[in-house]
């Protein structure tokens, strides 16, 4: 029994900074074993005041201040205080070093699975896939979000409070059609930011009023301009747009504007990777502790607190059950990287027809390869088994608004499996769920108003709440803002118009 | 390689009380007008609460472009129980269970109110704010200054001088027993099979010796269950709680004849709130007797006094003589600071209001702290004002009246008052 002890990391449920960093080596251990490639991290320990704080400002450790981050603030606290949810174990920042926190309430157990999940798990997801390498920066966030805060905070001092939050309310608005999709923007950094800011305001502003300029001299040139498009090809970054383009925002504004889309952008990667992400993080918080077990190096009791919120994390409710609120990321997730696991090590004939590229692999590099290269749209298509769709008792359901009745289009059986992978990943795919609205056109000769054009997705309308979002829109631009909506069959009609003319209203 | 872990527990506690400020002065309207309802519904002592708010979803909500119901969808879902290709179901009724991505049900989000609860200081702030109180009054109102350590249970960290003895000795000893328990069992089903070896005949000496290795070991074990361990200490544990000193009485008298109507009411009782609000901080204890009139007079509970609803003339002296009454009957100890806050519309029988002013002047004002007098009307002043002025000429510093048509006119009622307590 004596023996037995000494190979224990810690025992009792109470944890103390101390065995923390024993864990954290651990872990780490085990982690570089099974070749984990992470940022380096910092653990904060913080209350649940603490975390709830977090959890408004989207798990930043700085942020701009806004009346909407109170808002979250308080719907976090009235939930919590009533006990209709616990609060999340952790967040993790995709920063360099990657910070998670550790909430004081939570048990040893509980912190070295916190500790295995985020500063193991979704730390390497952050370093490694293309998607975050790509759009983020880690090195630079944090300091980002300092100069961010400072500017705007600098602007209400200048400007006035409201003026700053009208501004960032329609910001906030266009934010999920402020992303670049398919181009990187470059790097941010603090610096640059700061000594370029200046410069920049003074060229946009040089910029803007060149595209606003009459050219009254030759009359041909006019006729020619006349037809020029404006912008010559739709844009469908809203944000980079406006803060490109509009006529009569102030440099500080068209800042502010940039910083929001900036930040977007920065988010952009974690919504398009949650299946994969989260899975990822379970599977090796799962793999980690347990590895540790097979040592020896924690107990039963460990393990079972550890397993009681593993499941509970990785619960899929059926369709069916009052709990269900669509496919749980976290257990599609999981599900996914430990079957990947399984067709590497002990695959079925049925795997080695669908995945012949990786069926008997060494599991190790599959999963560093599907972990690099994929987000979850992808990842879905290329990896997700019809075992899996067994297991998940998964079903495609068709709802055509204009039929009668919802169609059974496929369920987990030979003829369905294609179809149902492929409805599945769409769902994951942001291209659709997010509508397609594009900046089609400026009356440049005329009065001044944008055109935007909505190109329906399935026949699928916009939800009323749009209205409100082009009054944003509308104030961004300070002219008339129209929304046309363009159906499948290539027929265009105008869904609403905001007319505005802030030149002399002296709005903002 | 250690991994570098930050305390950030003692760091500031409310980073999101700027946004949370942010939050209230965006909806102060909205956040307004909850407050004025909650006060309607609220008692006058009840002022030391936070307050829950409902804003309308609708006018909270941050709007996005986004999908509306319609068209055509395609949704992935678990746990198939029943279905095979091609089967046709019918559409589950709105505002059940959302299709798939969740979004389909956006566009008719958003109409639940959001609720939340302001705090005991946010509430006050509002409230004043109507009050047009000045700043240095509001510090004051506000603020707790004095405290009292009362015990509250025990704990188990706390510093050396804390320990409670009594607990943790009774605590120790439970876990002497629960751990030495089974030690215990072992050694009297050992000590009975020694001495039926003992009895044996004859004496079979390893037996005898290996059982009596067997208790010396169980023994030592026993033995070497801590007399007392860290995790058995108590600590008396004591918390602060606000300490006003002495006692009060406060009396609301106030008018309830067919010409005061519900709005009128409703001030008053903003005016009966502000001085107990001040009485509460300076007093430990506070009690508070209700009176309404119209010809008669009546003690009343607080719930008749603002929402029944009397007509007929109006006698104001019939108020002031039975809270002479009360005064004599249960107040007339020194031990009692009385304060004294009448509203009324001004409406009063002619040859009663120089009655009045001479209960007053004579006895009832020698005794109060405070007399404050609101007159809740648009029109032209009548005699009991014209009384009450001559009162106020020759009694200032204790009585105080004005004329309100707004809640912003009632803190220069008190103004002496709270002058009094500022220097």
């Amino acid at each position: 029994m004596t023996k037995k002890k000494s190979r224990l990391i810690a025992e009792g449920s109470d944890w103390t900074l101390e065995n923390i960093a024993l864990f954290d080596s651990e872990i780490g251990r085990v982690a570089r074993q099974y070749g984990l490639d992470t940022y380096r991290h910092q653990l904060e320990v913080i209350t649940a005041e603490q975390m709830m704080d977090a959890y408004a400002a989207i798990g930043m450790p700085v942020y701009y201040h806004h009346w909407s981050f109170g808002k979250h603030f308080l719907e976090t606290e009235n939930r919590y205080k009533r006990g209709h949810m616990g609060l999340a174990y952790e967040i993790v920042i995709n920063s360099d070093p990657c910070i998670a926190y550790l909430m004081e309430e939570n048990t040893l157990t509980m912190q070295a699975l916190v500790i295995a999940h985020a500063a193991y798990g979704h730390n390497s997801f952050f370093k490694g896939n293309h998607m975050f390498k790509q759009w983020t920066s880690a090195d630079a966030i944090i300091d980002y979000l300092v100069f961010a805060r400072n500017y705007i905070a600098e602007c209400e001092e200048r400007h006035g409070v409201d003026a700053v939050e009208q501004l960032i309310d329609a910001c906030h608005a266009l934010s999920n059609l402020g992303v670049d999709r398919y181009k990187r923007s470059p790097p941010l950094s603090m610096e640059k930011e700061k000594t370029r800011q200046r410069e920049r305001e003074d060229y946009l502003q040089a910029q803007v009023n060149d595209l606003w300029r009459t050219l009254p001299r030759h009359d041909e040139a006019v006729a020619a301009t006349e037809e020029r498009r404006f912008p010559e090809e739709p844009e469908e970054n809203l944000l980079y747009f406006i803060e490109k383009n509009a006529p009569l925002l102030e440099p500080w504004q068209r800042e502010i504007v940039r910083i929001t889309r900036k930040i977007g952008q920065y988010f952009y990667p974690q919504r398009q990777t949650q299946v994969m992400n989260e899975g990822w993080a379970c599977f090796w918080h799962y793999t980690l502790l347990n590895t540790l077990y097979d040592e020896g190096r924690v107990n039963d009791g460990f393990m079972l607190e550890f397993l009681q919120s593993h499941t509970n994390v990785v619960y899929q409710p059926p369709y069916s059950s009052k709990w269900y609120s669509g496919i749980n990321p976290y257990a599609l997730g999981f599900a996914m990287w430990q079957d990947i696991r399984r067709i590497c090590e002990a695959p079925t004939a049925e795997d080695r027809e669908w995945f012949p590229e990786i069926a008997g692999s060494d599991w190790r590099e599959t999963f560093d390869f599907a972990m690099r290269n994929f987000k979850d749209e992808s990842f879905i298509v290329q990896y997700l088994s019809p075992r899996l769709m067994r297991e998940f008792r998964l079903f495609a359901v068709h709802d055509d608004e204009s039929k009668a009745k919802l169609q059974v289009d496929a369920i987990h059986n030979e003829p369905g499996y294609r179809k149902l992978r492929r409805h599945l990943a769409e769902q994951y795919n942001l291209g659709s769920s997010d509508p397609n609205i594009q900046v089609w056109n400026v009356d440049l000769r005329g009065d001044r108003s944008l055109t935007l054009r909505h190109f329906m997705h399935q026949g699928r309308p916009l939800a009323s709440v749009s209205e409100a979002t082009l009054t944003h829109m509308a104030n961004l631009w300070g002219f008339t803002v129209r929304l046309e909506q363009q159906a499948a069959d290539g027929s265009v009609k105008l869904v609403s118009e905001q007319k505005t003319d802030r030149r002399r209203s002296g709005l903002i | 390689m250690t991994v570098r872990i930050v305390d950030r527990r003692q760091d500031s506690r409310n980073k999101s009380s700027i946004n949370r400020g942010r939050f209230i002065r965006r909806f102060k309207g909205q956040i307004r007008q909850a407050v004025a309802d909650a006060i309607a519904k609220r008692g006058i002592r009840d002022l030391e609460n936070g307050e829950k708010i409902g804003i309308p979803g609708k006018d909270i909500s941050e709007p996005h472009f986004q999908h509306g119901k319609g068209g055509v969808r395609d949704a992935v879902h678990p746990g198939n129980d029943r279905f095979h290709s091609g089967d046709q179901i019918d559409r589950p009724p709105p505002g059940g269970q959302g299709q798939g991505s969740g979004k389909a049900s956006q566009d008719g989000e958003g109409l639940d109110d959001f609720v939340f609860t302001l705090t005991r200081d946010e509430f006050l702030d509002i409230f004043f704010d109507e009050l047009a109180l000045p700043n240095l009054v509001k510090r004051q109102l506000a603020r707790i200054d004095e405290y009292k350590r009362v015990r509250a249970g025990y704990t188990q960290s706390g510093v050396p001088t804390n320990i409670n003895l009594v607990r943790t000795m009774r605590g120790a000893a439970g876990r002497r027993v629960a751990v030495g328990g089974p030690y215990t069992t072992r050694l009297r089903g050992l000590q009975a099979e020694l001495e039926q070896a003992l009895d044996e005949m004859p004496l079979d000496e390893a037996e005898v010796e290996r059982l009596q290795g067997e208790i010396a070991c169980l023994k030592a074990r026993r033995e070497a269950v801590p007399f007392i361990d860290p995790f058995d200490l108590r600590y008396s544990n004591r918390i602060r709680i606000p300490q006003p000193s002495t006692q009060a009485v406060m009396f609301c008298v106030m008018d309830v004849s067919g010409s005061m109507d519900e709005a009128k009411k409703q001030m008053a009782k903003r005016f009966f709130m502000l001085l107990y609000l001040f009485l509460n901080r300076n007093y430990e204890h506070i009690e508070v007797v209700f009176i309404r009139h119209h010809t008669v007079a009546e003690e009343v509970d607080e719930d008749n006094f603002f929402h029944s609803r009397e007509t007929g003339g109006t006698i104001v002296s019939s108020a002031l003589k039975l809270m002479q009454q009360i005064i004599r009957e249960r107040y007339a100890s020194s031990s009692w600071n009385i304060y004294g806050a009448q509203a009324s519309d001004g409406d009063n029988w002619n040859d009663d209001s120089p009655l009045c002013r001479e209960i007053l002047a004579e006895t009832i004002l020698p005794m109060m702290q405070y007399f404050a007098y609101i007159e809740i009307t648009e029109g032209e002043p009548q005699n009991l004002w014209d009384e009450y002025e001559k009162l106020a000429a020759t009694h200032a510093g204790v009585f105080a009246l004005q004329r309100i048509a707004a809640a912003s006119d009632i803190y220069p009622v008190f103004r002496e008052l709270f002058r009094k307590r500022l220097i």
